[in-house]
């Protein structure tokens, strides 16, 4: 009986995945192409594809890695394997805890005053890229740490021991075992970057500019907000449009998240301590 | 040749508030194996890692007194090159994930040392000295977590050798092995006699009999006695010795 209840509530938490993804097929069906996915949007984005929006989710992500990744691991080793436990520790990983808790659009805010204003960066690439970085960074660094933390104090102990000094010990006995687990960390806060919109809509998005950015400092259409500008902005917009790029969006999320799968199973069988 | 490669003095350790060390006093002489006994919580594992600093890696652990690795104060000497000196066996194997080669090869290539004949020519010394090279001088580049408890014992042995130690330390090195291992750890160890200074701490009182040159005698972190492992054993000075080694508690 108890199963059976519980089994029921656990479809229901799994229903409205279903359901969306379901009803996003259904409505897109037809619309996604070949054309559609490697074409620039016309006719004031009513018709044609939304090429430049996937490519620019594409550069916000790899910018993002790129600055959030080594920030990222970096200050993971440094608060695992050398800070030592006082105030100081105690209030960043307090706040980091807490900062992941920021809503979205305050860091667009943040990146737009920051970035955008104050270091002139304009809206751009780089602006965009900083602010989706610095909203990932608390996930990666927890993630990261976590990974630091679960390779055994004995590898350590073992290195030390032979005279290694602290960042050889980091470099061969405990980096090569948390990269896992740092890695498929990552990969999902950027797949939750590339889903957010907020972060991006006063840093980097542009309302419609059917070209390739020239440079770091341009702007970039990016599929989130290309779906909340045509589902909310355009008048006599085909629905269909709208599902299809909800439909592209979510596939590209699946695909890293996926990625983050493999890579974690993949490293699994390696795994032997 | 001095008569004393390792000198310890009013030595006093902590860990936060408990007084872990009290006052140790002693002397360890060249090529010598130094046995250490006592009950558990008696400090002798502390006082082993002391010699290498490896205590402080746990928080809290503050230390008085000195020690002095010929003649010098440890405190003058630089971590890793103290360590590279003074290697230590652990109680429980532990390999580091990778091959049985990479295994041995990682200390002399964490102290620069990059040519590959010479890698592999300390390899196979330090496996030979560990009693070691026969059994696995076939399957160098497997994993060396497929080795047997005891081999990975040795093989830990060979890892400390080839970054060439003056002392070795072994914490209850045999403790998770069975006999015969433990036979063969003890070969190796009257074999090293020759090059390296040896001291172990062993809760097998029979070990230290059997191994050791000399042996000390640690209780509730006091260093009780400490004397010709044949005296000590037969005479002690201390009553609590006796009490100790003729089993009467602990």
């Amino acid at each position: 009986m108890a199963f059976i209840l519980l089994g029921i509530i656990t479809f229901i938490v799994v229903l409205p995945i279903i359901l969306i993804i379901g009803y996003i097929i259904k409505n897109s069906m037809g619309m996604v192409n070949w054309e559609f996915i490697t074409q620039a949007p016309r006719h004031g984005m009513r018709e044609g594809g939304i090429f430049p929006a996937i490519v620019g989710t594409l550069y916000l992500i790899l910018g993002t890695a790129l600055f959030a990744l080594p920030v990222g691991i970096l200050a993971a080793i440094y608060l695992v394997e050398y800070a030592k436990e006082n105030i100081f520790t105690r209030i960043i990983k307090l706040a980091i805890v807490n900062l992941s808790g920021i809503p979205s659009i305050v860091y667009g805010l943040f990146g737009f005053a920051l970035f955008v204003i104050f270091f002139k960066l304009g809206t751009s690439i780089v602006a965009g890229c900083l602010t989706l970085g610095i909203m990932s960074l608390p996930v990666i660094i927890t993630a990261a740490k976590e990974a630091l933390e679960s390779v055994p104090f004995t590898f350590r102990e073992i290195s030390l021991s032979l005279g290694a000094s602290r960042w050889q010990t980091v470099r061969y006995c405990v980096l090569p075992y948390a990269m896992p687990g740092i890695l498929t960390g990552t990969v999902l806060s950027l797949s939750r970057a590339a889903g957010e919109t907020a972060p991006i809509l006063f840093t980097v998005a542009a309302f419609y500019l059917p070209r390739l950015p020239r440079s770091v400092f341009d702007q970039v259409m990016a599929l989130p907000y290309h779906l909340y500008a045509i589902s909310t902005q355009v008048p006599n917009m085909p629905l269909k449009l709208s599902f299809a790029t909800a439909f592209v969006l979510i596939a590209l999320v699946f695909i890293l998240n996926l990625a983050s799968i493999i890579l974690r199973a993949h490293f699994r069988k390696k795994k032997t301590w | 040749m001095v008569d004393e490669i390792l000198k310890v003095a009013n030595f006093n350790a902590y860990f936060g508030n408990v007084h872990v060390l009290k006052n140790v006093n002693c002397q360890v002489r060249p090529h010598e194996i130094l046995g250490a006994i006592g009950p558990s919580n008696s400090g002798k594992t502390t006082f082993l890692r002391a010699l290498n600093k490896l205590n402080y890696l746990q928080v809290n652990y503050r230390e008085k007194g000195d020690i002095f690795f010929n003649g010098r104060s440890l405190r003058q000497i630089d971590d890793g090159v103290l360590r590279k000196k003074v290697g230590i066996i652990f109680a429980l194997p532990q390999v580091l994930p990778i091959s049985i080669y990479d295994n041995v090869a990682y200390g002399p290539k964490v102290h620069g040392m990059r040519g590959r004949t010479q890698t592999d020519e300390i390899v196979e010394k330090s496996l030979q000295k560990a009693y070691l090279w026969n059994e696995v001088k076939d399957r160098l580049k497997t994993s060396a977590v497929r080795l047997s408890g005891g081999q990975q014992q040795r093989l830990c042995i060979a890892r400390t050798l080839a970054v060439g130690p003056e002392i070795i330390l072994y914490d209850e090195p045999c403790s998770g092995l069975d006999p015969i291992s433990t036979a063969r750890i003890e070969e190796a160890m009257r074999e090293l006699k020759a090059s390296y200074t040896q001291i172990l701490v062993t809760n097998n009182t029979k070990q230290a009999a059997r191994v050791s040159d000399r042996c000390a005698f640690f209780l509730m972190g006091e260093l009780v006695e400490m004397d010709e492992t044949a005296k000590l054993f037969t005479s002690p000075a201390d009553k609590r010795t006796d009490d100790y080694i003729s089993g009467r508690f602990g």
